[in-house]
């Protein structure tokens, strides 16, 4: 029997592997993600003090709504020839397997995030008036609040009937935390910090994260075996 | 090791609406050949689903030499209707990872060699036919070494050098000691080899006798 | 059992229509909002029953995961269909209290926000229920939906509150008329009655439900 963390290790390079194999899906989403900022311009009509005050929920929309369709896709390669039960027979341990998806998943969100910032300066003139480091560690952070609630319910929804709308419908309400905190933690590195709240905000997500990232490899046996 | 390779005690498995399993009595000893046959439907892919603990009971219970089925994933490799790969990644990566994933042991290259696979190893599944599919689903059944196999199928999607490419794998897998449990329509075939026959009947065992 | 419930359901019944009569007659206005505080008559009970209910689905969907007993699927079901309706109701109340109050529909106000969000969780639940047509799967599936969503709650909570708080504090009892407090929390106890026979119905309903879909 392999320790956990040696098979947690094993998955998230299945995961790699396959991002990598197909890129192409990834640059697709990333796309996707970059045309919702640009739509985000066109709704907030142009006025370029709101575009530059709401930079951040624009950004955090739009990995949001890219992160269902990345999420979808990493269940849709585990249920098309259903190697998730292959992988559950050799045996991995159904935490093993979360685990493992997840930060594949969070490895997806952090690089479109990432993507996604050169953009956001550039469509919404919203240059980071605080360190970059700053504003990567709040995509981080907010990337992986999203992954592991996100792997958890996209599990759940690919094998129901509807999953395409059951995903985002499961998801968007759980995570409106994180997407709150997230966004205030990403304005105050592009409008500036002068009453020191980014660690505040960063700190509610570090704790979004520490209790879906646990409940995940606790429950997740639940979701998978039949 | 205590107790057969396989027990079934009362095992029934409920789908939305039927049974389609009911009642299952089955014992099996250690390193029997074991061919399981019976009309479409008559619920072959859900017994060896539940045998080999990838669908769970609704009642009843399977134990895998003494241990509950679920336990002993390890010893037991399970070739299904789905056959479990990735499309994006070569075969070779699809090996590779149930090898991290299992004993660590096993060599990968070789393997594919023996399938057939050995030149298309590095290609992605993707480009792959249903029958070569077929022939990387049986390495990676090869690479586990399992004490207790199940084959949904083996023949279909082959083609005669397949047929009996997998009547020699039968073979070795017998001769290694395991034991063998083959679901198929080819019941000649397999009845050849067979120390026993399981025929299934509307989720109930019609018939367990022994094929000399 | 049935005549019991249709007991329950007829007490819960009469006791709104005297729940009504206490919160628009026999309570007087509050001294500084006027009649328009009448509203909490309503507001507050079905604000504890929600709550309630929720909580309620929540402990029977780990019940469910521990247990494997068929009841506690129902009692989720059936206390988280009845719950939602009344969180719904909760936040229509809501939004009907901050028009005049605020002059919006809605002000933002952390609880209500947080309510709203609630919901919409547990409206997804409802659905993937009735997206998955295997009995057993439907409830470990919605119970663990259910465990993380009831734990995600306070994050809710916190998070719209620290973002912009207008709602005002919460009454202190002390300052209250006794007729007002009288009427609250008889008209508490009669959602809850109320809520009680809703339940007991639908549980039933979810009982037959699955009975038929384990049939021959």
């Amino acid at each position: 029997m392999n320790s956990i963390l040696a098979e947690c290790a094993a998955v998230t390079r299945k995961e790699l592997v396959h991002l990598w194999r197909a890129r192409s899906r990834m640059v697709a989403t990333g796309t996707f993600a970059l045309a919702t900022l640009l739509l985000f311009s066109f709704a907030g009509g142009l006025d370029e003090d709101a575009l530059r005050r709401n930079a951040a929920g624009y950004l955090w929309l739009g990995l949001l709504l890219a992160s269902t369709l990345a999420l979808g896709e990493s269940f849709r390669v585990e249920t098309e020839h259903n190697a998730i039960e292959m992988l559950l027979l050799l045996p991995v341990r159904p935490a093993a397997l979360f685990y493992g998806k997840a930060i594949g998943n969070l490895v997806v969100l952090v690089i479109v995030g990432l993507v996604m910032v050169p953009f956001t300066v550039v469509l919404f003139d919203a240059a980071p008036k605080e360190s970059v480091l700053k504003l990567g560690a709040s995509i981080f952070l907010g990337a992986a609040a999203i992954a592991a609630p996100g792997t958890m319910h996209a599990a759940l929804a690919a094998r129901a009937r509807s999953r395409d709308v059951l995903l985002p419908l499961l998801l968007f309400p759980l995570v409106v935390p994180c997407v709150i905190a997230s966004v205030q933690a990403t304005q105050l590195c592009i409008g500036g910090d002068a009453m020191g709240q980014f660690g505040a905000w960063l700190t509610v997500v570090a704790a979004f994260c520490v209790v879906h990232w646990s409940l995940g490899g606790l429950l997740f046996d639940r979701v998978v075996e039949d | 090791m205590n107790g057969p390779a396989i027990l079934a005690i009362d095992v029934g498995r409920r789908f939305v609406g039927r049974w389609a399993l009911r009642g299952i009595e089955l014992t099996i000893p250690e390193g029997a050949t074991v061919l399981l046959h019976g009309a479409n439907g008559s619920g072959k892919t859900t017994l060896l689903r539940v045998l080999a603990s990838a669908l769970s009971a609704t009642t009843g219970s399977v134990s895998i030499f003494g241990k509950p089925a679920i336990e002993a994933r390890a010893d037991v490799a399970l070739l299904s209707h789905a056959d479990g790969h990735y499309d994006e990644l070569s075969g070779w990566d699809n090996l590779d990872l149930a090898v991290r994933l299992g004993s660590g042991k096993g060599d990968v290259d070789a393997t594919l060699a023996r399938v057939g696979l050995g030149n298309r190893g590095r290609d992605a599944v993707r480009g792959y036919s249903a029958g070569m599919r077929k022939r990387l689903a049986f390495a990676r059944v090869l690479l586990k070494a399992p004490k207790v196999a199940m084959f949904d199928e083996p023949y279909a999607a082959l083609d005669p050098a397949g047929h009996d490419f997998v009547d020699g794998l039968f073979a070795e897998l017998k001769a290694a000691g395991s034991t063998v449990l083959v679901s198929t329509h080819q019941v000649a075939r397999v009845a050849a080899f067979s120390d026993m026959a399981v025929r299934l009947h509307e989720g109930r065992v019609a018939a367990p006798e022994a094929v000399s | 059992m049935k005549n019991w419930n249709t007991v329950v359901g007829a007490v819960g019944i009469a006791g709104a229509a005297l729940g009504i009569w206490g919160g628009l007659v026999y309570a007087p206005g509050d001294t500084k909002m006027g009649d328009l505080a009448r509203i909490l008559y309503v507001h507050v009970p079905v604000a504890w029953v929600a709550m309630i209910l929720l909580t309620v689905a929540f402990v029977s969907s780990i019940l469910w995961l521990t247990k494997r007993e068929w009841r506690w699927d129902y009692l989720q079901e059936a206390a988280m269909e009845v719950g939602v309706v009344m969180g719904i109701l909760l936040t229509v109340q809501g939004s009907i209290w901050a028009k005049p109050t605020w002059n919006t529909w809605w002000a933002w106000d952390p609880r209500l926000t947080s309510v709203a969000v609630m919901v919409l969780t547990f409206v997804g639940i409802l659905a993937l229920r009735a997206f998955v047509d295997e009995p057993v799967k439907r409830a470990t599936w919605s119970a663990t939906a259910s465990v993380i969503g009831w734990i995600n709650v306070p994050f809710v909570y916190l998070c719209v509150k620290w973002m912009r708080s207008l709602h005002q504090t919460q009454t202190p009892w002390g300052t209250m008329a006794p007729e007002m407090l009288q009427v609250l929390l008889f008209n508490t106890f009669v959602v809850s009655i109320l809520c009680t026979w809703m339940v007991t119905v639908r549980y039933g309903i979810a009982a037959g439900e699955r009975a038929k879909e384990m049939a021959e």
